[in-house]
């Protein structure tokens, strides 16, 4: 019975569940907004409907990776060392990493519709692609080995550098695309925003965020679950191996 | 703390003087490598063109090597731990290990560079020979210390020698970018001025400046265990 | 509406996604929480 009660809930509890009803309505309502209720753009016509998915996503993906950085730090200053901090800092650079990924995806395919191409190589889509390797890297790392502090310690250090990396990524790759800049691959790809589109972009950044909170949590109880798992793993390796012995 | 720098690099050069891994096996590696893009590139205009990226792309590939070879020597029998149990200053360690890594670097771009002369039809004049220098130490010491920082960070970890690009890849970015077009007007490729390469020495600058010191702050909570 | 592939595409592969990796980790925590008694997980 208590097995039972174990398996339905693991890493929920009332609150997560809560959330997680109110993050599926909002999905739900904000495909509708996003497919068929808001109007067609001006300029771009139907395609400016994968920005209520895009740019929510890209938003978010960045705040995983401040929420990274900042927990890192956390977890490198003495006085709340903590492994806590840790595990909130993978958790949501694996998030991030999903976010990334998505809207890579996500803007490559809206890039071929307006642009006419997937891929432009500017400032901003470069670092983005920097950003998103560097995390896969990050996300490496943790899995090296070695006891949790070992890992946090080494982690926490990568993800501040990835703070410093970046904007330095950015820098140079902007003036390094400001001396070859090719012939305008874009027509006209202005969006004007009327206020029903404005709200759904706000409504697609509060339901991703809803669903970040939803995931953090999940995940960041699940790494703490196996981190347990980790330190109990060897006692009760040798155990069984005890009354293995026992038996025989 | 300089004591400790000089006597690891030292310890380091001396290890490569006697053993020639870096020599006999590295600066061929990369040598090949520009002989195969020329196979790929296949034409003499477009070699000449990007004769300065394939320097600096050859150089960085070689990087890898350099430092998962630097880092080899201090985990195969646990040196690295000896030594932080000894007491060593860790900021020592990691310049003593830049400055070893460094000194390796300028040897290969230095036969890199005589190969894109050879092989790709650089053309150095005398003023771009003074830019092409400064442009190399400048990229070297960054290269050199973000290195060692990210070579300490993956050593001794199983599955290093594939975590090392994917980490030390997107970092270097700005050193391939400002390397070379300083390197593109030191050669006079596409008829670029010498002088044009010398704003592009800033951001090298900036890189060698950063991680130099971040990583002699960050090189001792990274080893310490 | 000749885009409708790629806007479709792009929402299926966002919300897809999401669900997966989401799907992904109960499952995990699930059979990681196999030998962890609930009253020493720190949340409940």
């Amino acid at each position: 019975m208590t097995t039972r009660v174990a398996r339905d809930r693991v890493t929920g509890t009332p609150f997560t569940r809560g959330l997680g009803i109110v993050t599926i309505a909002g999905i739900v309502w904000l495909v509708i907004f996003g497919l068929f209720v808001t109007p067609a753009d001006v300029n771009q016509g139907e395609t400016v409907r994968i920005m209520y998915a895009h740019v929510p996503g890209a938003w978010l993906a960045y705040l995983a990776f401040i929420v990274t950085a900042l927990s890192s730090a956390m977890y490198l200053w003495r006085r709340t060392r903590s492994l806590t901090w840790d595990r909130i800092a993978g958790a949501s650079a694996e998030i991030g990493v999903l976010f990334m990924g998505i809207s890579l995806v996500t803007g490559s395919l809206w890039g071929r519709l307006t642009w006419g191409t997937f891929w432009t190589w500017d400032a901003r889509l470069t670092t983005t692609a920097f950003l998103f390797v560097t995390y896969i890297g990050y996300l490496a790392v943790r899995n090296l080995g070695g006891t949790h502090h070992q890992r946090a310690r080494r982690s926490a250090v990568l993800a501040l550098l990835a703070v410093l990396e970046i904007p330095l990524v950015h820098f140079s790759v902007e003036i390094w695309n400001s001396l070859h800049q090719e012939a305008s691959v874009a027509g006209n790809t202005d969006v004007t925003m009327d206020g029903l589109m404005l709200f759904t972009l706000f409504l697609g950044v509060i339901v991703f965020t809803l669903m970040y909170v939803w995931m953090l949590l999940h995940r960041q109880r699940a790494l703490t679950l196996e981190d347990m798992l980790d330190d109990t793993g060897l006692d009760r390796a040798l155990a069984a191996r005890r009354t293995e012995a026992g038996v025989s | 703390m300089l004591r400790t720098a000089k006597t690891i690099a030292a310890k380091d050069l001396r290890i490569e003087l006697r053993s020639r891994v870096i020599a006999n096996q590295v600066i061929p590696f990369a040598a090949l490598v520009m002989i195969l893009f020329a196979f790929a590139l296949d034409s003499d205009a477009v070699l000449e063109r990007v004769a300065p990226g394939l320097v600096w792309l050859a150089t960085i590939f070689s990087v890898l090597f350099i430092v998962a070879r630097s880092f080899a020597l201090e985990t195969t029998d646990g040196a690295l731990e000896a030594l932080r149990a000894a007491g060593v200053d860790p900021m020592g360690i990691f310049l003593g290990k830049t400055l070893a890594l460094a000194t390796q670097l300028i040897a290969l771009e230095a036969v890199l560079v005589g190969a894109s002369v050879v092989l790709y039809r650089a053309d150095v004049s005398a003023s771009g020979g003074v830019l092409l220098v400064t442009t190399a130490i400048l990229a070297t010491v960054g290269l050199a210390s973000v290195g060692t920082l990210y070579g300490g960070l993956a050593a001794g970890a199983k599955g290093r020698e594939t975590l090392l690009p994917l980490l030390l890849l997107p970092v270097v970015a700005p050193v391939l970018i400002g390397a070379t077009r300083a390197t593109e007007s030191a050669f006079g490729t596409n008829g670029i001025d010498v002088s044009e390469g010398w704003p592009w020495l800033g951001l090298l600058a900036v890189f060698a400046v950063l991680f130099s010191v971040v990583g002699a702050v960050a090189f001792g909570p990274l080893v310490d265990d | 509406m000749k885009d409708a592939g790629f806007i479709i595409a792009s929402y299926v592969v966002t919300f897809a996604s999401i669900g997966l990796f989401s799907f992904a980790v109960l499952r995990r925590s699930r059979s990681a929480a196999r030998d962890i008694r609930p009253e020493d997980r720190p949340w409940s």
